[in-house]
């Protein structure tokens, strides 16, 4: 069963100071058809802990491993980590003015699967796409991202994981800033991919509404750089009830 | 890594509209500037006049002097049915109607041509072709050319201007598009490397009358472009459009001015240029004036320059004077920044190799502004030399060298 690992994972960011470290030593096994939740207060380092797993430039991983299916993610590149199944709906998605939504999608679908889609079947399966994911016509022609408001830059993520067909999926904050009815169109797009191609998905999310679309099967508390806690969807209600202080007190105490 | 914006004004994507009365005075005002046939009246420049200060004068200082010839570059036009071309001496009464030139090179040129080249649209024609003119560098001694494009009342006609080879070329380019005339004047520098070339483009644009103007800059040792548009009567229209892409120690110059002498005209001014290598430098100033007349004037002027590498240097400069509190609106905006890594990462991030991300975020820089050139054929070469410039940037990164033009070793 293909299995994302992530083992005692060290990550600092550059800044003009120098390297900071935020992620402390994260261990976390993800299994393809499973859904990881994870939760935790602002600056805890989730978005890096992402960002990390994509490759970005910035994030410099100092200790640890990240292995998909046994091959070292560490060691490739950006787009080959995307080819070999990794994708990244992110928190701020980024406008590329002049690029249409059209041509970005085909490249892209044309780079993940190393061969260009049959044409009509490939026109059709993205009008179908967007259909489910209300998502206009129109915007096939717009630039990525470019003028898209917050509900339509995250609905054009899912756009991309219906359609690249990721083994894993790191969903960060893809809920945020959407209104009832995108939560629940987005939330039906995340499961027609798990039910179609038995992805495995890490949900960074701050609230438990869309849990409620989106069954977790395991909940992570994320606090300071690594993993504080972790349990069953159960963990989530609590931590709506009573917040991350127990966390955040304990950090302090331990420290 | 300098990246210059030499406007106070002009932040990285800052655009700003002038309302009412808000009179923006450059370095002194274009309308002083001293225009004149006589080279007395325009010395040759040491470098730091302010028309003069991003050039390389040293390079250029061939196309100040007295002397320059004939035989450097070879002219062929293929027109259009319904266009008429001429050879005719100095003496021609057509000629030096567009207006007077305004710098030494201009004014060396208009001194030293022994023939101009008259391309001449009928009343009423609308030309079924491009009008093709090649001027094919074949010597580097110092040359002057001159070429009148008259669009007469009514017609309708694409002329485009093709330099190639190398060559040292002052030139002068005169465009009259009389009432009612659409003229699109495109001129395209893709000199071999080595070339020198100073350009005077003059335009007088009647009633509601339509120029388009486009200028494309790719290669060349050091290009200077001086577009100058003028409107005689009410209701004209001028788009200038301009695209440019610097390698390394290139000098790309555009200079435009727009004067808006008349009421109720409009101008829009739109260039965009990618800059790569050490020593790759571009100069971009677009003046426009609003005379106390030109009520109900109508511009906006942008410059765009994407720095795809360190040691590239771009100079961005837009000036904007209002003399009249009547206008329609008036704004520029300019903006010089570098290649953007998190566009990189989102692509890559998709599964698209570096190089194929590069390439979509430099064509999509340039997309809108291909779209507006308009003619197919100037289009689709337009793309060709993006993609043979974007190569070689390609290159550093793949560790392949690019191809070139046809005599590449393949060892
Ligand atoms: N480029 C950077 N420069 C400086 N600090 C950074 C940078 N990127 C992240 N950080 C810091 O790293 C910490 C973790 O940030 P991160 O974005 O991962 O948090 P998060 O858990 O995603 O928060 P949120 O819930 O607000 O999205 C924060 O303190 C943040 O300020
Ligand atoms: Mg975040």
């Amino acid at each position: 069963m293909p299995t994302l690992e992530i083992r005692d994972l060290h990550v600092s960011v550059e800044t003009k100071e120098g390297a900071k470290p935020i992620l402390r030593g994260v261990d976390l096994t993800i299994n393809s058809g499973e859904t990881h939740a994870i939760m935790g207060p602002n600056g805890s380092g989730k978005s890096t802990l992402a960002s990390a797993l994509a490759g970005h430039p910035k994030y410099q991983v100092t200790a640890g491993t990240v292995t998909l299916d046994g091959e070292d993610v560490l060691a490739m590149t950006v787009d080959e980590r995307a080819r070999a199944g990794l994708f990244l709906a992110m928190q701020y998605p980024v406008e590329v003015p002049g690029v249409s939504v059209a041509n970005f999608l085909r490249t892209a679908k044309t780079a993940i699967d190393g061969e260009a889609p049959a044409l009509r079947h490939w026109g059709k399966e993205v009008k179908g796409a967007m259909e489910n994911l209300r998502i206009d016509s129109t915007f096939a022609e717009r630039s990525v991202n470019e003028g898209f408001s917050g509900g339509e830059k995250k609905r054009h993520e899912i756009l991309q994981m219906e359609l690249f067909k990721p083994r894993f999926a790191i969903l960060d904050e893809t809920d945020s800033g959407l209104d009832v009815d995108a939560l629940r169109v987005v939330s039906e797009g995340v499961n027609r991919a798990k039910d179609n191609t038995d992805v495995g998905v890490l949900l960074i999310t701050h609230y438990t509404r869309i849990l409620r679309y989106i069954k977790p099967d395991f909940v992570h508390v994320f606090v300071d750089g690594r993993i504080a806690e972790e349990g069953g969807p159960e963990l989530a209600e609590r931590l709506e009830n009573e917040g991350y202080d127990r966390f955040t007190n304990g950090a302090t105490a331990s420290a | 890594m300098a990246i210059t914006t030499d406007h106070t004004r002009a932040v990285a994507d800052g655009a700003h509209s002038h309302a009412f009365g808000q009179g923006v005075v450059p370095q002194g005002s274009r309308a002083e500037r001293v225009t004149s046939f006589d080279l007395a009246d325009i010395p040759v420049p040491s470098g730091r006049e302010e028309e003069w200060r991003f050039s390389p004068v040293a390079k250029l200082q061939p196309l100040f002097g007295e002397e320059q010839g004939a035989g450097g570059v070879l002219t062929t036009v293929v027109e259009a049915p319904e266009v008429k071309v001429e050879i005719v001496g100095r003496d021609d009464e057509r000629l030096g109607t567009a207006g007077k030139p305004g710098d030494r090179t201009a004014v060396a040129a208009w001194n030293a041509f022994a023939e101009a080249t008259v391309v001449t649209i009928p009343a009423e024609a609308v030309a079924s072709d491009v009008t093709s003119i090649r001027i094919e560098g074949v010597t580097k001694d110092a040359t002057a050319g001159h070429l009148l494009v008259h669009a007469e009342r009514h017609s309708e006609a694409v002329v485009v201007i093709d330099h190639r080879g190398d060559a040292t070329y002052n030139q002068t380019v005169e465009v009259v598009v009389d009432e009612g005339a659409h003229l699109t004047l495109v001129s395209v520098q893709d000199w071999a490397d080595g070339a020198v070339h100073a350009s005077s483009h003059r335009s007088r644009v009647g009633r509601d009358a339509k120029l388009k103007h486009v200028v494309v800059t790719f290669g060349g040792d050091v290009v200077r472009i001086t577009p100058d548009a003028t409107f005689t009567a009410e209701g004209g229209e001028v788009e200038m459009v301009g695209l440019y892409f610097a390698d390394t120690d290139q000098h790309q110059e555009h200079r435009l001015f727009v004067d808006h002498a008349v009421p109720n005209c409009k101008s829009r001014v739109t260039y965009k240029g990618a800059l790569q290598g050490t020593g790759a430098h571009v100069v971009w100033v677009g003046d426009v004036l609003i005379q106390a007349e030109a009520e109900g004037t109508d511009t906006y002027e942008l410059n765009r320059n994407l720095v795809l590498t360190d040691g590239a240097r771009a100079d961005s400069v837009p000036n904007l004077e209002i003399e009249t509190g009547e206008i329609a609106g008036a704004g520029h905006a300019s903006a010089t920044g570098r290649f953007d890594d998190e566009q990189l990462f989102y692509l890559m991030a998709r599964g698209i190799p570096e190089v194929d991300a590069r390439r979509l975020v430099v064509r999509g820089f340039f997309a809108e502004l291909i779209e507006e050139i308009g003619v197919p054929s100037v289009k689709e070469r337009l793309i060709e030399s993006i993609e043979a410039e974007l190569e070689k940037s390609m290159s550093v990164i793949t560790g392949v060298a690019p191809a070139q033009g046809g005599e590449a070793d393949p060892a």
